[in-house]
């Protein structure tokens, strides 16, 4: 039923990446049971600097999995044929991304035999409960819409009625996602950094960015590994919706900047004084941050100039650098800022472990190899139907 | 019968595979005398009938863990009308000194890992000295 | 009867909702009735710190002894992997919008001693999954380390810093430990819980009863006779960031 027979007949190149991805799996795997037995001690977390790498990309790829609604919703709320082949890989890459969401919660718990508590207790008031809810949803209605929208691909048949319905549920379904993802960190109190109205319109943006990016990206390696080729105006629609997503992610950010040391609240300065010019000595962020500004800036460049974003060659580099930049922004700088300095005004540094690294790698590896498989048995669906 | 070698062998590793629970817990500790855990010599009857503590002690103990933690109360009404301060370190370990010889026992023999001494404190590492403790 | 492969999925679909349904239902009916039932008089705790005591001793750490060595608190000498239950901290730490250059000079760099403020709205208890964490009617915030996940989100939204993870496993690291409390496990959070089990003893809090200056007073908010309530009527308190609306119950008198 899954067609997964599909994706264990490949090529040489095919297997060998798969056999990297499990290597890759294998090592973080021995470093999770590592962490099981001594604790999250291993990692470079610290009483101040309690979340870190495993949450950062938790936050950042619930944005990817969420940007599937940016294919999903021209397609099938207006009618955008344009999108007719890619829908399915935007919906893959968002299963892929929820599972490593998932993953990247439970590496992170101090008890994870007892993730079962949220289920059994649950706590309306608390939006991790929420996230749990609406990431386990997303998932399952991502996995049943491809399941049920390639098999009929396969059989060259429309698929049934009742999926209608189901995908337009996706639509808000996944602006929520991210929405939930952003409340977790925007109704503490305690955190000024965090606190502010346009937490989730700039996760919102900064996800329709990465994600197509990450789509764009995927579909041009495609093209050169597989005889499977998008087409040249998904494409350039695809980028055109990064560059407004970008634009906008990059307002937001500068409002940010404004409204911060514009007021002068010291609590609150604090907190990007620490990522754009270090405190008190600690300043390993610092050139991350500003890296991540520059490569913002030049994509600014890069995407709003048709002759640049027209041109596949460029398109590429600017995707890949749209996907760094936001990144750091989101997966490193977002949460290592929020807890730094500490509510006591200490600053604390906070650099990954080996293990920590190693444990991430793995995660990005099980993302990697779900996407390959699914996209494996999507281009042999289509190669069948084509030959 | 083509490969019967391969086959066999898998057919082998199979049944010790399927069989590991029984013979790697059997040889190391099941025996026909069954557990052997040592009774308090004191108090002859515990906060339950002997019957259910050997069947549901677990549910007694959750019970008491929700009651105190979640509800601040300690009183246990017993069964013969007596009241116990609801407490595994102070009131179960109070008669049931020796967790080695008691606890242990029946754990061990039926395979039970058991998470509850990870943060209650056995009274004997207290017993055995400061050093003890300090592993 | 033949059941068809649809009209089984369909079955099997109806059931697992209906499942789904009554869970949902005792859950919500649980919620409700998870307030914790109050036995006798009502009553709101609070700890009231006399500053001026506190500090003739500025050196003094009593109270820190006393609270560690009662709950089995761990000492990590790395920083990163402390826990701590009660602490000192400057006084410009502690209340930052008061540490302007020329006022209180003298309380510049004073060492304050620090612990969970017990709020009535705590901001830990909103964002816990689980409810790990709750508020107890008398005003105590509760933490119950069989259900915690571990997922530190309570960290995260305590303003005061007054939570602390446990990185590794606390038990080589416990100095003497105690039959009276039990020790907790690596992969939970545990902070101060005002000595609730010996506040069901009837003694008070450790770290009050080891304070030599008496420093500490600890008491029932709602009786307008206690030693709490007669200290704030008379002396001006003030508590730690006390606009993020958590209302922190441990007062300083400055």
């Amino acid at each position: 039923m899954f067609m997964f027979e599909k994706a264990v007949v490949g090529s040489r190149r095919y297997w060998t990446w798969i056999l990297c991805l499990f290597a890759v799996i294998g090592l973080g795997l021995l470093s999770y049971l590592r962490q099981l037995a001594t604790g999250l001690g291993i990692t470079g977390l610290s009483r101040d600097v309690t979340w870190g790498l495993y949450i950062a990309q938790f936050t950042f790829f619930v944005g990817v999995a969420a940007s599937a609604v940016m294919v999903v919703l021209p397609y099938y709320l207006h009618d955008y044929k344009v999108f007719g082949k890619i829908t399915i890989l935007g919906e893959f890459l968002a299963i892929s991304a929820v599972t490593m969401c998932m993953l990247f919660i439970f590496v992170d718990m101090g008890q994870p035999s007892r993730v079962l508590n949220i289920l059994r207790y649950p706590t309306p008031n608390s939006m991790m409960f929420w996230d749990m809810i609406s990431l386990s949803g997303y998932l399952l209605l991502n996995a049943v819409i491809s399941l049920v929208s390639l098999s009929a691909e396969r059989k060259t048949v429309a698929p049934p009625g009742w999926i209608k319905p189901v995908i337009l549920v996706s639509i808000p379904w996944a602006i929520s996602i991210h929405t939930v993802t952003a409340f977790l960190y925007n109704g503490l109190p305690g955190r000024s950094f965090w606190l502010t109205a346009i937490l989730a319109p700039r996760f919102l943006a900064s996800a329709f960015a990465a994600g197509p990016a990450l789509l764009i990206l995927l579909c041009m390696i495609m093209r050169k590994v597989t005889s499977f080729d998008a087409g040249q105006e998904p494409i350039r629609k695809l980028s055109v919706i990064v560059t407004y997503a970008m634009i906008v992610n990059v307002f937001f950010v500068l409002m940010e900047f404004f409204t911060v040391f514009y007021s002068r609240i010291p609590e609150h300065m604090e907190h990007f004084r620490y990522l754009f010019s270090g405190l008190e000595g600690h300043s390993s962020l610092v050139p991350w941050m500003w890296t991540s500004m520059a490569l913002a800036g030049l994509s600014l460049v890069l995407l709003i100039v048709p002759r640049f974003r027209r041109s596949d060659p460029v398109l590429a580099f600017t995707c890949s650098i749209v996907f760094l930049s936001l990144w750091i922004d989101k997966g490193l700088g977002l949460i290592v800022g929020g807890f730094v300095p500490s509510p006591l005004g200490v600053v604390t540094s906070y650099v990954p472990t080996l293990p920590e690294i190693s444990i991430t790698a793995a995660v990005w590896a099980v993302g990697f190899l779900m996407i390959t498989v699914f996209y494996k048995i999507t281009l042999s669906v289509r190669e069948s139907l084509a030959g | 019968m083509r490969d019967r070698g391969l086959i066999l062998g898998g057919l082998l590793l199979f049944l010790a595979a399927i069989t590991f629970p029984i013979w790697w817990d059997s040889a190391a500790r099941v025996t026909s005398r069954g557990p052997e855990p040592v009774l308090p010599a004191n108090e002859k009857s515990c906060v339950a009938p002997t019957a259910y503590m050997r069947s549901s002690h677990m549910q007694l103990l959750i019970n008491w863990r929700e009651q105190v933690v979640r509800n601040d109360f300690r009183t246990y009404t017993a069964f013969n009308g007596k009241t116990y301060k609801m407490s595994l370190t102070g009131t179960c370990m109070g008669c049931h000194t020796d967790k080695a010889r008691f606890c242990d026992r029946c754990h061990n023999y039926a395979g039970v890992t058991v998470v509850c001494w990870d943060c209650h404190v056995d009274p004997a590492l207290i017993r055995k000295g400061a050093e003890y403790a300090r592993r | 009867m033949r059941v068809d492969r649809k009209a089984f999925l369909r079955l099997t679909g109806l059931s697992f909702l209906a499942l789904a349904g009554k869970q949902a239902i005792r859950a919500v009916t649980a919620a409700a009735q998870s307030a914790t039932p109050q036995l006798g008089p009502v009553r709101r705790w609070a700890m009231v710190i006399d500053l001026k005591k506190c500090l003739q001793d500025s050196g003094c750490v009593r109270c820190i002894e006393a609270c560690h060595a009662a709950h089995n608190v761990p000492d990590f000498k790395d920083r990163k992997h402390e826990v701590k239950w009660i602490w000192k901290e400057p006084f410009e730490h502690v209340f930052p919008p008061e540490g302007a250059e020329y006022t209180l000079a003298a309380f510049r760099g004073a060492p304050l001693p620090v612990f969970c403020n017990h709020c009535d709205e705590p901001p830990c208890v909103r964002v816990c999954p689980t409810q790990a964490t709750w508020r107890r009617a008398d005003g105590i915030v509760m933490m119950d380390w069989h259900r915690c996940i571990g997922c530190r989100y309570c960290v995260a939204a305590c303003p005061y810093g007054s939570r602390s993870f446990n990185w590794l496993d606390p038990r080589p690291r416990i100095g003497r430990l105690t039959t009276d409390f039990p020790t907790r496990t690596r992969g939970v959070v545990e902070k101060c819980n005002l000595c609730e089990e010996r506040l069901a003893q009837g003694q008070a809090p450790a770290c009050v009863a080891a304070c030599k200056e008496k420093a500490m007073v600890f008491g029932d908010l709602e009786d307008p006779d206690s030693d709490v309530r007669s200290l704030l009527r008379t002396r001006y308190a003030i508590r730690r960031r006390p606009e993020l609306g958590t209302r922190p119950q441990i007062y300083y008198l400055v």
